[in-house]
């Protein structure tokens, strides 16, 4: 009985603490997106502003470790077993991966642009493991610091 | 040292090539770290000690490949990638590597 109510008070916590925290980490993920848009970048590995001058490129990396909260780990377990979309995860990784990138652009203030972006996942505490769902993302680039060219451009 | 991940480095010219460079660390879990990311797993977000550590040896495994492309004597490194692979159940490895190459 004490584990049941245990287990009931954890999908409750997991519900309501991991749904408010993960609507506020979104919000701020889209505040800092609107802020960081003069900084473009690109998976490509040719330049998306033509530069006048280039002073220095160097690489830039923003790396981010999220988990998953009791409730939606739950869910998607009884989700494994009649297959369809996994929702909860859908939003984990979707966090992780705007996160990390935030983290690159936000590491070097001053650039110009972001080119060839590379993004990388891992899991080394997986489920099988010990049990937290979490996830590793790495996004990296090459920062370019410089003149732009007065065009009218993108 | 000029590291980039793109074959070039950008307003410079290479004049000469040393070859694949590469660095790596295996890294596990910690206990203290893996207690607070035990009650994490209740509520969901960032596991702040896990992307420290992350950090950490991803900076490790770039200055590795910084000293041996040093030792060299090249003064760039361009096409960097990185690469995660899992060696053992709770230990995993960051991998980098790139070209070293000397540039004007």
């Amino acid at each position: 009985m004490i584990a049941f109510l245990g287990f009931i008070t954890l999908l409750l916590l997991g519900f309501f603490v991991g749904r408010y925290l993960e609507s506020r980490h979104f919000s701020s993920i889209r505040q800092r997106e609107a802020e960081l848009v003069v900084l473009p970048n690109t998976n490509s590995r040719y330049q998306l502003i033509p530069m006048q001058q280039i002073e220095r490129s160097e690489l830039v990396t923003g790396s981010v470790v999220i988990s998953i909260d009791y409730f939606k780990r739950i869910v998607a377990g009884l989700r494994s077993l009649i297959g369809g979309p996994v929702q909860s995860y859908e939003t984990l990784l979707d966090r992780a991966r705007r996160e990390a990138i935030l983290r690159m652009k936000e590491s070097c203030p001053g650039a110009c642009q972001i080119i060839n972006v590379r993004v990388e996942t891992s899991s080394i505490y997986n489920a099988a493991g010990n049990g937290i769902g979490s996830v590793e993302l790495l996004a990296y680039g090459t920062a370019i610091y410089g003149q732009v060219q007065a065009t009218n451009g993108l | 040292m000029f590291i980039t991940n793109t074959e070039t480095l950008p307003g410079k010219t290479i004049i000469d090539c040393f070859g694949v460079v590469s660095g790596s660390t295996v890294r596990a879990k910690h206990v203290g770290r893996d207690i607070m990311a035990g009650l994490k797993n209740v509520f969901g977000g960032e596991l702040r000690g896990y992307t420290e550590l992350l950090n950490e040896s991803r900076d490790q495994a770039l200055q590795r490949m910084t000293d041996q492309a040093a030792q060299l004597g090249a003064n760039a490194i361009v096409n960097v990638r990185f690469s995660t692979s899992s060696v053992a159940a709770g230990a995993a490895e960051i991998y980098v590597y790139g070209t070293a190459v000397r540039v004007e």
